[in-house]
């Protein structure tokens, strides 16, 4: 599917545009966390807004969206200065947020999730053929095809955010707000949304569009608004930035060295072999080689089976095949056979299954190394405390103050965090699924120069990414899974997204390449 | 750019970071006792006041067991049938005599009580970890199988002590006290200050705080989810043993309605008490202060000529209920 990115060229110059911001600030207690925002939101226009986590972003977004009241500044719509009374006025004066996360009823149909909350009756009882019919019109206007009377539990994470968009647009609107709606896409999967994001904007609607991918607001945004500590640093038409630029002024210095230099290739000692691991349901025949102090890539599209091969592999999943340890035979059948020999798996979600969002940073950082922490039969606490404050200094985590909750902290912070907890089990094997997702530019540089720094110190990394070009940026070589298969290993010059992108899909090479371009 | 933490203001301890979901039940706690108080001034007596207490005995051990349970993610329905079980046993294990002396008779069938209720609880834990069957369908069936069988072993009518040299032995296990103290006040604080050793110092106590805080999380950090939920219900089936220990020499007998409803009363205990019903969140001080406020507000209630003492239900029923507000608004500040 190919996109078409014309700019809104022709915006009434004489109207009032359609949300303005002035002077806008929020302060939560003591702390502003956005401060003298300017922002005119025109009809017809995509308007990224970029930032580092905590830069403010979010906060923003709930501003104009109504679900928090400013502390300071006027928001107006056509000149008209408004006040939201919250989410639902916004939403009546044609503003609507999509989430970040994906909120429909798992069990409920397409047409019954669209329709939820305002059903369409006749009489006593729900017209399920008219809902049926709108929800498959609205799910058909965004360019898709979905039954309207599948159940919701039975789509791809795509398709479930293309329903979840459809419900959000089946109110009239003018003004349609995406959270970092690509976080958890494939390539090709973002591709189909922006064109989706395209089509709402050809109808005249406004969207204001945020996301820490900066190839993706390259490609569809016609103004980008960078913030940086809660302040806005400039207001662009997107063809005067290159994707350097945004990153430039998102971080406040030069980031041109995202990824650290290659080192020297690694060794020919094999720690770690894999022959013909099964994962029943996900992955086959899985054989693989990983080096001291290499850092191993696997790329592959979500749902490729690799998070579930490393999940097998460490003891997570049922799994059938061998594995040799140091050239000995080892067999995993829970996780904390491999964690007590040296192998730690950080997983993709940090949220659900890495941290505990509830309990704080010290409850956390020790949770998986409690053992270490113990003395007779009590838990030492100081030592607790010392380890947290080692922690924070050595993973440069950053807190306003230590007794947060870890659900407090940023996306960057928290995989810090996530990180020097499983550090603290002292592995010698790493393997870090989706090490940079949602996580802000300059925090993504700190975790690959951690990463390079670990295959230095001669542990082993394993590294699982949908961002082909964090893959080829770091990994000495990039293994390509398929459908549960290892399809392909790429190293050298062979390193380039045309290639894995050929061996992800199976695609073929001219397609492949369409494809990278963009992405 | 530099560090963020450093800027960040300095940690100020004040009022403000106390939590209040922590403190609500002993505020709760002390304006009923000031109430009792203005509605009737024997109401703060101290011989009324103990008595309160060691009546809230049974529930306060139950309910300390129930914490660990609770904060894991889990729920056990069966502690009420399981009292009346363990009662049932003992009792008739003290019948058989088969030990001679009333002493090692009485150690012995102790022993067995709470092996007996352990026993009931790893069965409760195994069902439902390893047969992955929900607590609350679990206990409901082991709820009707420990009943069950108690009305069996009675053939339909009460288990009592038969001899009357051997219930004098154990008479002061209830009735006695130490320096004034009543001895069921004695095993609930000594039960409690072990319940909270365990759930604040120990590994395993944080365990089970991450297991009922996201199980998911417990997993991949290689805690291991199924022992320590099966081990919650072990504790969890001590408790109630330790219950019936104090319970046994107060009627002497096990009845079909023996621990009737007792389960409820420990969940409300546990919730009134703070702890979080969906896991997660354990505190034991507030669980045994919800079981003195439970006990505490029937007190009144039979002192004073406010509300007909028919009531009592009701008015328990609505105080979980009020409980569960009170935490709710609390935690939304």
């Amino acid at each position: 599917m190919s996109v078409a990115v014309p700019r809104a060229s022709t915006i009434p110059a004489t109207a009032a545009p359609l949300m303005e911001v002035r002077g806008l600030a929020k302060a939560f207690g003591m702390v502003e966390v956005l401060k003298d925002i300017d922002l005119t939101i025109a009809s017809g226009e995509v308007h990224a807004i970029i930032g580092e986590n905590g830069a403010g972003k979010s906060t923003l977004m709930k501003l104009l969206a109504g679900h928090l009241q400013p502390t300071r500044g006027t928001l107006s719509i056509d000149g008209d200065p408004v006040a939201f009374a919250g989410p639902v006025d916004a939403e009546h004066r044609g503003i609507v947020l999509v989430h970040q996360e994906i909120l429909l009823a798992p069990d409920l149909t397409v047409a019954q999730n669209i329709y939820l909350g305002r059903e369409l009756r006749r009489g006593f009882t729900v017209d399920d053929r008219a809902m049926n019919e709108g929800a498959a019109a609205a799910v058909r206007s965004l360019g898709a095809d979905i039954d309207p009377s599948v159940v919701v539990g039975r789509l791809s994470i795509a398709q479930r955010q293309l329903v979840q968009i459809a419900r959000a647009l089946l109110v009239p609107h003018r003004l349609v707000i995406f959270d970092e709606p690509t976080a958890s896409l494939t390539p090709t999967e973002t591709e189909a949304l922006l064109a989706v994001i395209d089509t709402i904007r050809r109808k005249g609607v406004a969207v204001l569009y945020i996301s820490h991918r900066l190839p993706e607001v390259k490609a569809i945004a016609d103004r980008v608004t960078v913030l940086r500590d809660g302040r806005r640093v400039t207001s662009e038409l997107a063809d005067r930035l290159e994707t350097a630029d945004m990153a430039r002024l998102m971080v406040g210095r030069d980031v041109s060295k995202l990824y650290p230099d290659h080192r020297a290739a690694a060794g020919d000692e094999a720690v770690l072999e894999v022959e013909g691991l099964d994962v029943p349901g996900y992955a086959k025949g899985a054989t693989f080689r990983l080096k001291r102090g290499e850092i191993l890539g696997f790329a592959g599209l979500i749902g490729a089976g690799r998070t579930e091969l490393m999940e097998g592999l460490v003891g997570l999943r049922t799994a059938h095949g061998a594995v040799r340890l140091d050239g000995r035979p080892k067999r995993f059948s829970d996780v904390r056979d491999s964690m007590r020999a040296g192998i730690v798996y950080l997983s993709e979600d940090r949220k659900g299954k890495g941290l505990l969002l509830a309990e704080s940073l010290r409850i956390n950082l020790t949770l998986a190394a409690l053992g270490r922490f113990v003395r007779g039969f009590l838990i030492d606490k100081g030592r607790e405390r010392t380890a947290l404050d080692g922690a924070i200094e050595e993973f440069d985590i950053r807190t306003r103050r230590k007794d947060l909750l870890a659900g407090q902290l940023s996306g960057g912070n928290q995989q810090k965090l996530l990180i020097a907890k499983m550090m603290l089990l002292d592995p010698s094997i790493i393997i870090i699924d989706e090490p940079t997702r949602g996580i802000d530019i300059g925090t993504k540089e700190q975790i690959y120069r951690f990463i390079a720094s670990l295959a230095e110190a001669g542990k082993s990394v394993i590294v699982v990414s949908s961002e082909m070009p964090e893959l080829i940026g770091i990994c000495d070589r990039i293994l390509v899974m398929r459908e549960g298969r290892i399809v392909a290993e790429v190293s050298g010059e062979h390193m380039n997204e045309n290639e894995i992108v050929v061996h992800a899909t199976g695609a073929t090479a001219e397609e492949a390449a369409l494809v990278a371009e963009r992405a | 750019m530099t560090d963020l933490a450093a800027t960040g203001k300095p940690v100020r301890r004040s009022w403000k970071d106390v939590d209040l979901r922590a403190v609500a039940p002993f505020v709760a706690l002390a304006v009923l006792l000031v109430f009792g108080t203005i509605v009737n001034p024997t109401f703060i007596g101290i011989d009324n006041l103990l008595n309160v207490a060691t009546r809230s005995a049974f529930i306060a051990i139950i309910a300390v067991g129930a914490t660990f349970v609770i904060s894991a993610g889990g729920l056990d329905l069966s502690v009420g049938a399981m009292s009346a079980f363990v009662a049932g046993v003992m009792i008739l294990f003290m019948n058989a005599a088969p030990l001679d002396g009333n002493l090692p008779m009485l150690a012995a069938a102790m022993l067995l009580a709470v092996g007996v209720g352990a026993a009931c609880g790893l069965a409760n834990g195994l069902i439902t970890t390893v047969g992955r069957i929900e607590p609350f369908i679990v206990t409901l069936g082991t709820m009707g199988i420990f009943r069950a069988l108690t009305i069996y072993l009675a053939e339909g009518g009460s288990i009592a002590m038969k001899s009357q040299e051997l219930r004098a032995t154990y008479r002061p296990v209830y009735f006695g006290d130490v320096f004034g103290v009543p001895v069921p006040i004695i095993v609930v604080a000594v039960v409690a200050i072990i319940g909270a050793f365990i759930l604040y110092r120990t590994s395993f106590g944080r365990h089970v705080i991450a297991v009922g805080s996201n199980d998911d999380v417990a997993r991949y950090s290689g805690i291991p989810v199924n022992r320590v939920r099966t081990v919650t219900y072990i504790i969890q089936g001590i408790c109630v043993a330790i219950a019936v220990l104090v319970y046994v020499p107060r009627l002497g007998a096990a009845t079909p309605t023996t621990g009737l409803l007792w389960e409820l009363q420990a969940i409300t205990a546990v919730v009134i008490g703070g702890t979080a019903l969906r896991g997660g969140v354990g505190r034991i001080w507030g669980t045994v202060c919800g079981a003195l406020i439970l006990e505490v507000v029937g007190n009144i209630m039979v002192l004073s000529d406010l509300v007909s003492e028919y009531l009592i239900g009701a008015v328990q029923g609505a105080i979980i209920i009020i409980a569960m507000l009170v935490q709710r608004s609390l935690s939304r500040r």
